[in-house]
């Protein structure tokens, strides 16, 4: 600092140290309650010594929560959300900046206005389309008179019903979240950056445009993507509404959703140890992969965000 | 904006936004535009008949006492966790700006709560502020006297959604603040030290107004959060309840839409936070612009 200020220093590592100990609390709590015994966990005060029943309450965790099928599916949806978000964004940033044609602005206006409808705005409406992808297909199949084309080449009547459900089903936690305002706005920014010189001699060299975006953008582009494989992946894992609305098979839930079950209601035992276990457990992967990526996980935050 | 040097190709663009356009049609634009149709329209939970009721079902919310409340209790709740998060986030941002040693440390154990899921965030926080388990619970009642109960007090339980809402948010925070704090140029830090400012009036005079863009961006980033995030944390914690004092409006859609199928209030319902969200969007980008001939 400027000048020596060593009582104001000795208060900014004191109350940084307050400040740390308050965001870490929640946590380091949970971390002792996992360790302790049933009895233990419902004395008031809570002791703080840690016991030794860990290793319990995170195997009962893990099998009455049926985490082994729950994470698979998380795992399953985060990384599905955070490859399909990234490869989706990128090829659309890449064909509305290095290409020119008639629809490219109303392209990117499209895209860029889903930012203003999240699915927290139109949650039945997007359930229903999830039940059924074709069902704004049906209407022209009728219209159309396709059934009796059907039954004419079938020689005999019958009823086609234009049907595919997305409910339960991987498709259905992923897709419907991989399109991505920010990621394609982020891409376009970056790729305007890239200087134009790199274009013109992948072109003289007689390049094609495929070729180019593997050989030259996708290099380029490995730190911001890398940026936001951190934000997507935690966006992904931490997904609530959508895997609440088209989950009801206890085998495609997600681990975040799952651990409602584990919540001991008013008149259950009070197994708060198995229950602080479980979310110690959920919580897990994206706090590693923030830590282990934090450089890139502030430079993503930072960018996606402006 | 576009570059000069382009290629030449007749489908491919059309190809490469392809994936990204049947996306976002299918399953944002359609399903708006369903919701919008749906809201002017009254439907029995069955699907059997459908009339056309003009704007009736607006002005049934309107005039609904429930969701004037669930208004009340929507805007309490978004302000205060903004002013919590946003508040401890630069506390402790300044902090560990004027922090020498340790700093990579620091940062580490301040920023990780950031990939906590909401809904974890509020199991972890109802486990403390639980009225008969809950340590902090403890320490209110013992300490203070406080009859701190949120399973039936509403006026508690909005308060422990508020707390974990805005725990969870306090690392978002202090990630932009340290980034504002270290553009803070230090050439006028050392400047103001040289003509007798003291640390304190350094940062009101200095360093506040040159992080009130970021202080804006922010106050408009978390009272969208608030508004639409927290939504795992409700539904994990309060459900609502007790007596609707945590009913948020996105958790009233979802409560009157998806449990009670009551399918035009709830359209009606979503068009109206539609309609909010696009008025928060436009106001945003009218400030950034502001911002980039601020400072250009």
């Amino acid at each position: 600092m400027v000048e020596k200020t060593p009582i104001l220093d000795f208060l900014t590592y004191l109350f940084l140290i307050l400040g740390i100990v308050i965001v870490g609390f929640p946590i380091i709590y949970a971390g002792i309650a996992a360790t302790l015994p049933l009895e233990k966990v419902s004395m008031v005060p809570m002791p703080l010594i840690p016991g030794d029943q860990f290793l319990v309450n995170m195997k009962t965790a893990w099998t009455r929560g049926d985490l082994s099928t729950q994470l698979i599916n998380s795992v399953i949806m985060a990384s599905g959300i955070t490859i399909g978000k990234i490869s989706v964004s990128m090829l659309g940033a890449f064909s509305i900046v290095y290409f020119d044609y008639r629809f490219r602005t109303i392209a990117f206006v499209t895209v860029f206005c889903t930012l203003m409808l999240p699915v927290e705005v139109r949650i039945l409406p997007t359930y229903e389309m999830a039940a059924n992808v074709f069902g704004p297909l049906q209407p022209l199949w009728d219209a159309l008179h396709l059934n009796s084309v059907v039954s004419w080449f079938a020689g005999n009547d019958i009823e086609v019903a234009l049907n595919w459900s997305l409910l339960d089903s991987h498709t259905g936690l992923i897709l419907p979240l991989v399109a991505s305002a920010t990621c394609t706005f982020l891409f376009r920014q970056f790729f305007l950056t890239v200087p134009e010189e790199l274009c013109e001699a992948a072109k003289m060299d007689g390049a094609s445009p495929m070729t180019f975006f593997r050989k030259i953008l996708f290099p380029l582009s490995k730190t911001n993507i890398a940026a936001l494989v951190v934000i997507e992946f935690v966006y992904g894992w931490n997904q609530y509404l959508w895997p609440l609305l088209i989950t009801t098979n206890p085998k495609m839930q997600t681990a975040v959703i799952g651990l409602q079950n584990l919540i001991p209601l008013a008149d259950d035992l009070p197994e708060w140890n198995i229950a602080l276990s479980g979310a110690l457990i959920v919580m897990l992967p994206p706090i590693v992969v923030v830590l282990a990526m934090q450089k890139w996980f502030v430079k993503g935050l930072v960018d996606s965000e402006k | 904006m576009q570059k000069r040097s382009v290629f030449k190709s007749k489908y491919l663009p059309y190809v490469l936004i392809l994936p990204q356009l049947l996306v976002t049609l299918t399953f944002f634009y359609w399903p708006a535009a369903q919701g919008l149709i749906q809201s002017f329209f009254l439907s029995d939970p069955f699907g059997q008949s459908n009339a056309f009721v003009w704007f009736d079902n607006y002005v049934a919310i309107f005039t609904d006492p429930l969701y004037l409340k669930s208004i009340g209790i929507t805007v309490a709740f978004s302000l205060t966790t903004a002013f919590v998060s946003i508040s401890l986030g630069l506390t402790i941002a300044t902090l560990a700006n004027r922090a020498t040693r340790c700093k990579a440390l620091i940062r580490t154990m301040l920023v990780w709560p950031y990939a906590v899921a909401p809904a974890i965030s509020g199991i972890l926080w109802l486990f403390l502020l639980h009225p008969s388990f809950g340590v902090v619970a403890l320490a209110l009642k013992k300490g203070f006297g406080f009859n701190w109960n949120p399973v039936l007090n509403g006026g508690d339980a909005l308060a422990m959604v508020i707390v974990a809402s805005a725990w969870k948010e306090i690392s978002y925070n202090f990630v932009f603040f340290m980034a504002g704090l270290q553009a803070v140029p230090h050439s006028l830090i050392e400047a103001a030290s040289m003509d007798g400012a003291s640390p304190f009036r350094r940062f009101r005079s200095i360093t506040l107004p040159l992080l009130s863009p970021t202080l804006f961006f922010l106050t408009v980033m978390n009272i969208i959060y608030a508004f639409f995030e927290t939504f795992g944390v409700i539904h994990a914690v309060t459900q609502g309840g007790p007596g609707g004092s945590t009913n948020t409006l996105v958790y009233k859609v979802y409560q009157d839409g998806f449990i009670g199928l009551d399918m035009g209030s709830s359209a009606a319902q979503s068009v109206i936070l539609m309609v909010l969200i696009v008025g928060v969007t436009v106001f945003q980008f009218k400030f950034i612009e502001k911002k980039v001939q601020y400072a250009g």
